[in-house]
This record gives structure tokens, C-alpha cells and sequence, in this order.
């Protein structure tokens, strides 16, 4: 039976991880902002292209990758300053359309660029390498990834918890105003969260496409939605809960995808039921069951609303 | 300085139609081309549309009755999608082409198909399979095999040549040729004593890891999907990764160079049925590649090197069939076009070409490739032929 589920297993902690690096910009960016950033599954799909042709111009592979990591978070600076900022004092509803041009003219640009095709992305060596682990042969990326995810959580939280950066964060999240009068720089803020948020999806980027090794200027949506389901199943604004919502959407999502297999070896069907095509309706399914049931999610902070 | 402008933009203004007018000496016929260029199927949209426009090159006018025509190709993206298909058929439609050629894709050519029937425009498919496309149509012609030509051969070459028992299936969920093809397999498959686990993946999946854990726990002796370009790059390099021994099947959308290239360097077998195999036909072979040598746009369409796939030689065929139909008509006039192309038969390179009475071309074989996994190109294995 731990054969049998051990494989579906892995490849969901792997996948629950990457959609965790990007949720975890969704739920930064909300947290400090308000705003459901839907440009952010966009940003994670360029930093793969940007990586396609970095690597295509023959730098060494790790250059490429920090080259990749600053210029994908220069890009999160970049489309804040330009489409975000000017908008600081509109309604919130006017930033979020902005936000969805700003998603349509990323996956544009890269049609243009790649003339939508579908780009292969390098091989990053020791990662990209195959390897055994108990009933499973898989990526090393697969194991990475958990590890990877833990440190940079751990990183980012004692970032918020311990830096003077950090504290503004936390000031500028609990009440805009207060903190800018406070003498709080708010731009300066925001861009770092953007910065930050981007810069993690760039590693999403790299062990995502290290698995799955193509890039199309679509290749964003599915995972960032995805991802911005987790946020919100683990309660929008809070870091850990996104991560652990990240970690149980992939592992259901795989499992659903083996259902068949597990419910046969196990005997308790005898022929398979083609469960398997129900995986992506159960993530969106769950979205629906947390509104209803627990709508600030599974760590969501409570609202009172201020008279 | 305001007139000097004026003066030049009307020097340009005048020269400017000088030069069309020369260009447009002779009168034009248009050709359409519903092809994907993006999307999924974009990578094999290009590789067919290249067929079509190399014989642009090699027949660029034709006589039709006592005139002399310049053939002009309008070209229209249908995306990869039958969502996006029906407003490629009304560019078409609206450009007044005398004859439709493609798509590839079944699922996107029936999807445009009742936009040219309502304007009583004839289309060839090129490389759709699906019987769907023709039948009960008698707009739709095809020059290709169909899907349960191609699955019967698929499936006799598994379970007699590769001695496979059980086949595991992987489509995409709503693809009419992915899932009209692996039905076909499924019953010639079954029919042979064979075991068959079929899944099916949404649109935009990329992470196969848990679909080819299923093939293995299944105990699959081969797996079969045929996806589009896209999905079975990802399929190959993730079964190689997940360490998969047992071998990949597809049809005729395999067939690609970009494919064949994913399977370099791994220990995947990867065998295919297409419709044409490099070096049946010299002529058409170098021809082709020079001009591919000459082009550089083209050589990217064609995936970075000069390797012909089968889509290409049918993109070719396809559009002889179309100015035969012209020639046979005696007019441009699409419904006359119509009336003439039951009874067009030519000698293409893939072979052949006649219709039957549903408008699908006669044919009784089909080529099956391998991928060779140390130079990524594609190598012959069998002409396989079903009575």
C-alpha cells in the first residue's frame, strides 16, 4: 500500500512546494497592500523564459541563475513602480484591473518574443539528475524543493519578526496611515515586498521548470492560480499558511491523479473509473468549501471592522 | 517646410501604388491556410504551413481555364483552440479564399468547418485524422490517413512487433483527435487480446510524474499518447527522468523533430506512424531543405534544423491537390472548386491521392518511426500496411 501511494506522494510535496513560493508572493503583497497581485503567476512564467535565453547566450548555468533571481525581481519592482504605484490613492478595484492588464501584457510580450512556441528549458546540473528513492525514480529537484521551501520560509519570517525592515512590514500591513505617519517610507516598503515576492517566485521558477521543462506564455497561469488558491486555503495575508495550503493542494491534486491506481491495487474497485481528470475540479472545488465554510482560511487573521 | 512634407508624402503616396500595380500584374487566386501558429500545436502548425509555402514557391501561379492566376496564401492563426478556430474561419471566409487548406488538429479543423460550409468554401485537411472532419460533410476533403486507419496499425504493431500486453493511454481531456485515437487503438487493441488503462489530463497540465507513476504501477508495457507537441516533449522527459524502460507510442502529431530531439540522450523508445518518411522522395527532399538553407524564418519554423516531418510533405501535397482542384474547376468560384474535387486525383510525394465517396483520400499504409536517442533524429522501421 506505501508503494503504492509513496510515488503520488512525492511528486505532490515537490509541486506543493513550487506553488508555495509563489503563493507566498500573493500572500506578502496582499498582506501589505490589499491587492490580489494577478500578474504574479505572469512574473513566475517570465523569470522561466528569461532563464531559457540566458541560458541560451552560454553563460555558466549558476550565473545564469542568479542573473535570473535579480532580474525576475527587478521585474516585481519594476511593474509595481510603473502600474501599481501611480494608482496608490485610487480604488482598490482600479489596482486590481491594472494588475490583470499588467498579467495580459507579460504573456503577450512573451507570445511576441517566442512567437508562441513552446521553449525548452535547460538542464540545471545535480538537480535535473535522476534518482531512487525507495519505489520512486525521480528528479533530485524533487527533494530539494521541501528543503529548499523550509529555509527560505524560516528565512523570510525572521526577516519580518526581526529586521527593522520587517517591523515597517508589519506596521504598514496593520494600518497604511498610521505607519506613514509614523515616518514609515511606504514605497520603500512595498517595493521590498514586491522584490521579495518575486524573487521567490524566480527559485519557484527554477525547480518548477526543472521538473516539468517547458515554457509557453501560459505556463504561469495553471500554477498561479493554483498557488493563489492555497493562499487563500490557508488564509490570505498569513506566510505559514500559505505554505502549508501550498503543500496539501499538491499532495490531494497527485493522490486524485492516482486514485484509480490506489482504489484498484487495493481492491476496492475492480476496474478504474477515470478519477484522474477530476484533480484540477477538486483544487477549485476545495476554494469554494473554504469560503463557505471558513472564509479567513485556515490561519487567517479575524477582522473587526473599525467604527 | 509643411508643403516640402506634403510634396514627399504624396512622391511616396504615388509610388507606392506605382509599385503594387506592377506587382499585381497578374490576377490573384487566394488560398487559405487555417493552421495553428501558436498554442499547443503551434510548433507542428508552422512545420505544415512550411509544405504549404514551399510549393507556393515551387507552383506560384496557376492556369485556370485560359487565365493565368498568382496564387496569394492567407494565412489565419486558429490558436490551437476550438475556441479560437471560428474567428480564423471568418478571416478566411471574409477574404474570400476559393479553397481552405488544414488544419492541423482535428478538433480545431471541426471546429471551423461550418463557417466555410455556410460560405460554400471547399477545405482539405491536411493532417486532421479524425473521421469526424469529413464525415457527412461534403465540403471537407482530406488528404491524409485516418484515425482508425492509424490506430489499427498502432495497435498491431504493439501487440505483434513490441509483444505488448497491456497499453496505457494518455490523452488530453476534450481533444477530439487524442481521444478519437485512443478509442481507435483501444478496440484494435483489446480485439488482439490485449488489456488497456486509459487517463485523461486537463488542457494546460504540465505535470505528468503522477500519470506515468500510474502506467508503472498498471504494469504497462507501453504507453500510448497521442498529444499534442507540447504535452508529449513533457511526457518524454519526464518518463526518462522517472526512469521508464517500457516504450512511448504516438501518432501522427509525434512525428515532429522537437519531439524526436526530447528523446535524445534518454533510454526512451519512441515509435510513431506518420505520413511521409525522409528520402521517399529526393526531389521534394532537397528542394525543400535548400530552401530551408536559404531561409532563416523558415528554418526556425521548422524547429532549428532541416529534418522533413511528414506534416510538411502533406502541407505540400495538399496544396498540388488544391490548385488541381482549381485547374479541374475551370474558376476561381469556390462553389466550383467544390463541384471539382471529388473527381481530382494526383500523384503527391506522399503517395497517390484520390477521394472516396466521403471526401477521405485512399490509403493503405502508413510509415512507423523510432526516435534514435543518441542523434535525436528520426529512423525508419516499417511500412505497415492494413487490408
Amino acid at each position: 500500500m506505501w508503494d503504492t501511494i509513496f510515488p503520488y506522494l512525492l511528486s505532490g510535496i515537490s509541486v506543493g512546494g513550487q506553488y508555495a513560493l509563489i503563493a507566498i508572493g500573493y500572500t506578502m503583497v496582499y498582506g501589505i497592500l490589499r491587492l490580489i497581485n494577478f500578474a504574479h503567476g505572469d512574473v513566475f512564467m517570465v523569470a522561466g523564459i528569461i532563464m531559457v535565453y540566458i541560458a541560451a547566450s552560454g553563460l555558466p548555468v549558476w550565473i545564469s541563475v542568479l542573473l535570473v533571481l535579480i532580474i525576475t525581481a527587478l521585474v516585481g519592482f519594476v511593474i509595481e513602480r510603473v502600474a501599481y504605484k501611480p494608482l496608490r490613492t485610487a480604488p482598490r478595484m482600479s489596482v486590481m484591473i491594472s494588475a490583470i492588464g499588467v498579467s495580459y501584457t507579460l504573456q503577450n510580450l512573451v507570445l511576441y518574443i517566442t512567437g508562441g512556441l513552446n521553449k525548452q528549458y535547460p538542464a540545471i546540473p545535480v538537480i535535473s539528475d535522476s534518482v531512487k528513492i525507495g519505489s520512486a525514480t525521480t528528479k533530485v529537484v524533487t527533494i530539494v524543493t521541501p528543503v529548499l521551501v523550509i529555509l527560505l520560509v524560516v528565512g523570510l519570517v525572521m526577516l519580518i519578526n526581526r529586521t527593522k525592515i520587517g517591523m515597517a512590514m508589519r506596521a504598514v500591513s496593520k494600518d497604511f496611515e498610521t505607519a506613514q505617519l509614523m515616518g514609515i517610507k511606504i514605497n520603500s516598503v512595498i517595493s521590498t515586498t514586491f522584490v521579495i515576492g518575486s524573487f521567490l517566485a524566480g527559485v519557484g521558477s527554477v525547480l518548477y521548470f526543472t521538473n516539468y521543462p517547458t515554457v509557453i506564455q501560459t505556463s504561469g497561469a495553471m500554477p498561479g492560480l493554483k498557488a493563489f488558491v492555497a493562499a487563500v486555503f490557508g488564509g490570505i495575508g498569513s506566510i505559514p499558511g500559505a505554505v502549508i495550503g501550498a503543500f496539501i493542494i499538491g499532495i490531494m491534486e497527485n493522490l486524485i491523479k492516482g486514485l484509480d491506481v490506489i482504489l484498484f491495487k487495493a481492491g476496492a474497485i475492480s476496474r478504474p473509473l477515470g478519477l484522474a481528470i477530476f484533480s484540477d475540479a477538486f483544487t477549485f472545488a476545495l476554494l469554494i468549501i473554504i469560503l463557505v465554510v471558513k472564509p479567513t482560511g485556515l490561519f487567517g487573521e479575524k477582522t473587526t471592522d473599525k467604527v | 517646410m509643411k508643403k516640402i512634407a506634403m510634396i514627399v508624402l504624396a512622391l511616396i503616396l504615388a509610388l507606392s501604388c506605382a509599385a503594387m500595380a506592377v506587382a499585381e500584374d497578374l490576377p490573384v487566386v487566394k488560398i487559405g491556410v487555417f493552421e495553428p501558429a501558436s498554442g499547443d500545436s503551434g510548433a507542428g502548425g508552422k512545420q505544415e504551413t512550411l509544405g504549404v509555402q514551399y510549393a507556393n514557391r515551387v507552383a506560384p501561379t496557376v492556369k485556370v481555364g485560359d487565365t493565368e492566376y498568382k496564387v496569394e496564401l492567407v494565412m489565419a492563426d486558429n490558436g490551437s483552440s476550438a475556441d479560437k478556430a471560428p474567428s480564423a474561419a471568418q478571416k478566411l471566409v471574409s477574404e474570400n479564399v476559393s479553397i481552405v487548406l488544414g488544419s492541423y488538429g482535428s478538433g480545431v479543423s471541426i471546429a471551423g468547418s461550418e463557417y466555410f460550409k455556410n460560405a460554400n468554401i471547399p477545405a482539405i485537411g491536411l493532417t486532421c485524422t479524425n473521421p469526424q472532419v469529413t464525415a457527412g460533410n461534403s465540403h471537407y476533403f482530406r488528404v491524409c490517413f485516418l484515425d482508425p486507419f492509424q490506430g489499427t496499425v498502432l495497435a498491431n504493431y504493439a501487440f505483434k512487433e513490441l509483444g505488448a500486453k497491456t497499453a496505457y493511454c494518455l490523452g488530453e481531456a476534450g481533444n477530439d483527435y487524442d481521444q478519437g485515437l485512443i478509442k481507435f487503438f483501444q478496440e484494435a487493441f483489446t480485439g488482439l487480446g490485449g488489456m488497456v488503462y486509459t487517463d485523461s489530463f486537463q488542457t494546460n497540465n504540465s505535470d505528468f510524474t503522477s500519470f506515468l507513476s500510474n502506467a508503472q504501477m498498471y504494469g504497462a508495457d507501453l504507453i500510448f499518447c497521442p498529444v499534442s507537441i507540447a504535452y508529449s516533449t513533457q511526457i518524454v522527459s519526464q518518463a526518462a527522468s522517472q526512469g521508464i524502460s517500457i516504450p512511448v507510442l504516438g501518432g501522427d502529431t509525434l512525428d515532429s523533430n522537437v519531439v524526436a530531439a526530447a528523446a535524445k540522450g534518454t533510454s526512451i523508445d519512441l515509435i510513431v506512424t506518420t505520413f511521409y518518411q525522409e528520402g521517399a522522395n529526393a526531389e521534394f527532399d532537397n528542394g525543400f531543405k535548400a530552401w530551408l538553407a536559404e531561409d532563416a524564418e523558415a528554418l526556425t519554423n521548422n524547429g532549428g534544423n532541416d529534418m522533413i516531418a511528414g506534416v510538411t510533405c502533406m502541407g505540400y501535397d495538399g496544396y498540388m491537390t488544391a490548385l488541381a482542384a482549381l485547374q479541374a474547376a475551370g474558376s476561381i468560384d469556390s462553389a466550383a472548386v467544390m463541384a471539382a474535387l471529388p473527381a481530382v486525383e494526383i500523384d503527391g510525394v506522399s503517395g497517390h491521392i484520390a477521394f472516396d465517396e466521403t471526401g477521405d483520400a485512399i490509403r493503405t499504409s502508413a510509415f512507423v518511426k523510432k526516435a534514435n536517442n543518441e542523434t535525436g533524429d528520426w529512423e525508419f522501421v516499417a511500412e505497415q500496411t492494413v487490408e
